[in-house]
């Protein structure tokens, strides 16, 4: 039998296992870098006239962001409302009624595929449905956009969270007596609620962040929002305008409302996360 | 079936409306789908009748002449798109051997949460980073190092002006790196420890145990992984408009500015009055939901295969 020389293998192990923490430091690296620069450039932006101003003329200094802060919130709240109660019973329908049919096959591949669907092109799709025959943007475009965008993401999570849940749950249920529907939102929804809570969670931290399908639907404004049938101010498009200018106060004001938009969605995070390990236990 | 009729006899009219309405807002999701595909295909149709496949292979991109080609926003979303995948799938793989196989419980866990976070940071921060913080760093420091060294590659020539290319596939690599790695670590921890061990047992080392016996036995979910990465940076907006450029041009140097789909949307969407112009721009988008689409039905068939393949037991 032949000996095989170990050195080079080592050096080879060695070299890897450095390499490999090599890459996990530069993972944490940047993602250091980029929180530090957000927080230290954000917060010299932030002050009680950043929460309750409207934006500043070009070139004047001052103003705020108060009506954009407003609008995200509204926006966001009405894809919440609109995209999680559609995922969740779909998500229901897979896990409960759709397991093994193959409308149930379809409708999973759908949902894959709307997942992949890059955010802009979900902008442009309800562009085209509900900006371009009004021949204006709109709050409510805005919203279905984000809304569509949730779907995928929170029906898939729902089906996941209840597959999980034991069948003999069900069964005894239904043995008592009741209807299929009391089983779900009373047995099966009580069993799988941390997993349902922490994937909604997820699913608003995501969509607060977007910007690409706002710019098509909402676009932005520099006044407070009068009806969801206009135009809305919102945080990431105001970012992206302002980031965009010329004007250094301007561009001072994106990143207060990087800070802020990055605050919240890490907040959302974490919360899903401590939400999630407690759920475990 | 008259187990079934005689079930749904018996069901309470409450279940059937539960049973419409689960069933109705799964429908849903399909009518959204189609419906996105049938705009997209009808608003596009006036620039499909005028240009039909010389779209796709002109660059020349003048909204004053009328004149519109994709071929330098899909090269731009190409390169923009190899150079990222280059860069984060070597180093994902990397990342998940450190933290499933190197890195103490306590440290994988911290690491592990630290990238996942990384993740959720929105596209537009890394916009905000990538144009004010990042970019003038390459075209400070790392633009004249790689023109010192490998200048003699037309990829690496021109002026460095930190914007441009490189710096959006680099960008578009560290956003899709957490989400390549943490799939990559969860299908690492999926495989058997009996399995690894027996590779230990013959006196494989670390390295040697993960390349022969961890990737291969989860080589279709590193794939899966992959092209969860590839449908990722392909659509990714934000970042790659603030640092890519905006510019209609092909240029062999990877310094210089470009375009992808996706930037191209975004930038001059709202701009575009012309009927033709804004429907060059709906067929873009449908270009690029094809590409995205095609990636997920790659995968899927991929997916099914390999399932096949290994008797289900995956």
């Amino acid at each position: 039998m032949i000996e095989r020389n170990a050195a080079p293998r080592k050096i080879v192990d060695l070299l890897v296992k450095v390499l490999s923490s090599f890459a996990a430091v530069i993972g944490i690296f940047f993602l250091g870098w980029i929180l530090l620069v957000v927080v230290q450039k954000g917060s010299a932006a932030i002050n009680w006239e950043f929460f309750t101003a409207l934006p500043a003329p070009p070139g004047i200094e001052g103003g705020g962001v108060a009506n954009a802060i407003f609008g995200t919130l509204i926006i966001t709240i009405i894809a919440t409302v609109l995209g999680v109660p559609i995922g969740a019973l779909a998500g229901v329908y897979l896990s409960e009624f759709g397991r093994s049919t193959r409308f149930g096959a379809l409708v999973r591949f759908n949902i894959n595929v709307l997942m992949g669907v890059p955010s802009i092109i979900v902008g442009l799709f309800v562009y085209t449905m509900l900006v371009k025959p009004v021949q204006h943007f709109s709050g409510y475009a805005g919203a279905v956009s984000l809304a569509i965008i949730m779907l995928p993401v929170v029906a898939r999570t729902t089906e996941d969270m209840l597959t999980l849940v034991p069948n003999a749950l069900r069964e005894s249920a239904l043995a008592l007596g009741a209807p299929r529907w009391k089983v779900t939102l009373n047995v099966v929804f009580r069993a799988a609620k941390s997993g349902m809570i922490t994937g909604t969670l997820l699913a608003v931290a995501r969509i607060s962040g977007e910007t690409a399908p706002l710019l098509f639907t909402a676009l932005n404004s520099p006044f407070w929002p009068e009806s969801l049938a206009q135009p809305m101010a919102n945080l990431t498009v105001t970012i992206f305008n302002y980031a965009m200018s010329p004007f250094a106060g301007w561009q001072q004001i994106a990143w207060g409302a990087s800070l802020i938009i990055m605050a919240a969605v890490l907040a959302l995070n974490l919360l899903a996360r401590v939400g999630m390990s407690g759920g475990r236990k | 079936m008259s187990e079934k009729a005689q079930n749904n006899h018996s069901q309470p009219w409450s279940d059937r409306v539960f049973r419409v309405l689960v069933a109705g807002s799964a429908f849903l999701i399909l009518v959204v789908v189609l419906g996105l595909v049938l705009e997209l295909i009808r608003n596009s149709q006036l620039s499909l009748a005028r240009f039909g496949w010389r779209f796709l292979l002109s660059a020349d991109w003048n909204p004053v002449a009328e004149s519109y080609g994709a071929l330098s926003s899909v090269y731009g979303t190409l390169v923009s798109t190899v150079i990222a995948m280059i860069l984060a799938v070597p180093l994902s793989v990397v990342i998940a051997l450190f933290l499933v196989e190197l890195a103490p419980p306590l440290l994988s866990k911290i690491v592990g949460n630290a990238i996942e976070l990384l993740a959720a940071v929105p596209s537009i921060i890394f916009g905000m980073w990538g144009l004010f913080v990042f970019a003038p760093f390459m075209a400070d420091h790392v633009q004249p190092l790689l023109a010192d060294t490998l200048g003699f590659l037309p990829l690496f020539q021109g002026p460095p002006m930190g914007i441009g290319m490189l710096t959006a596939g680099i960008i578009l690599a560290l956003m899709i790196l957490p989400f390549v790695s943490a799939v990559m670590r969860d299908v690492f921890s999926m495989v058997p420890e009996v399995v690894k061990e027996a590779g230990y047992g013959v006196g494989g080392t670390t390295w040697e145990v993960t390349r022969k016996i961890t990737v291969r036995y989860g080589l279709s979910g590193l794939l899966g992984a992959v092209f969860l990465g590839l449908g990722r940076a392909i659509g990714e907006t934000m970042a790659v408009t603030f640092v890519i450029g905006n510019n209609h041009e092909i240029s062999a140097s990877l310094f210089s500015a470009g375009n992808s789909i996706a930037s191209t949307l975004a930038n001059e969407f709202t701009e575009a009055s012309e009927p033709l112009y804004m429907s060059a721009l709906v067929e873009l988008g449908l270009v690029l939901f094809a590409v995205t689409f095609i990636i997920q039905v790659i995968a899927h068939l991929w997916l099914k295969r390999v399932r096949k393949q290994s008797g289900g037991g995956l």
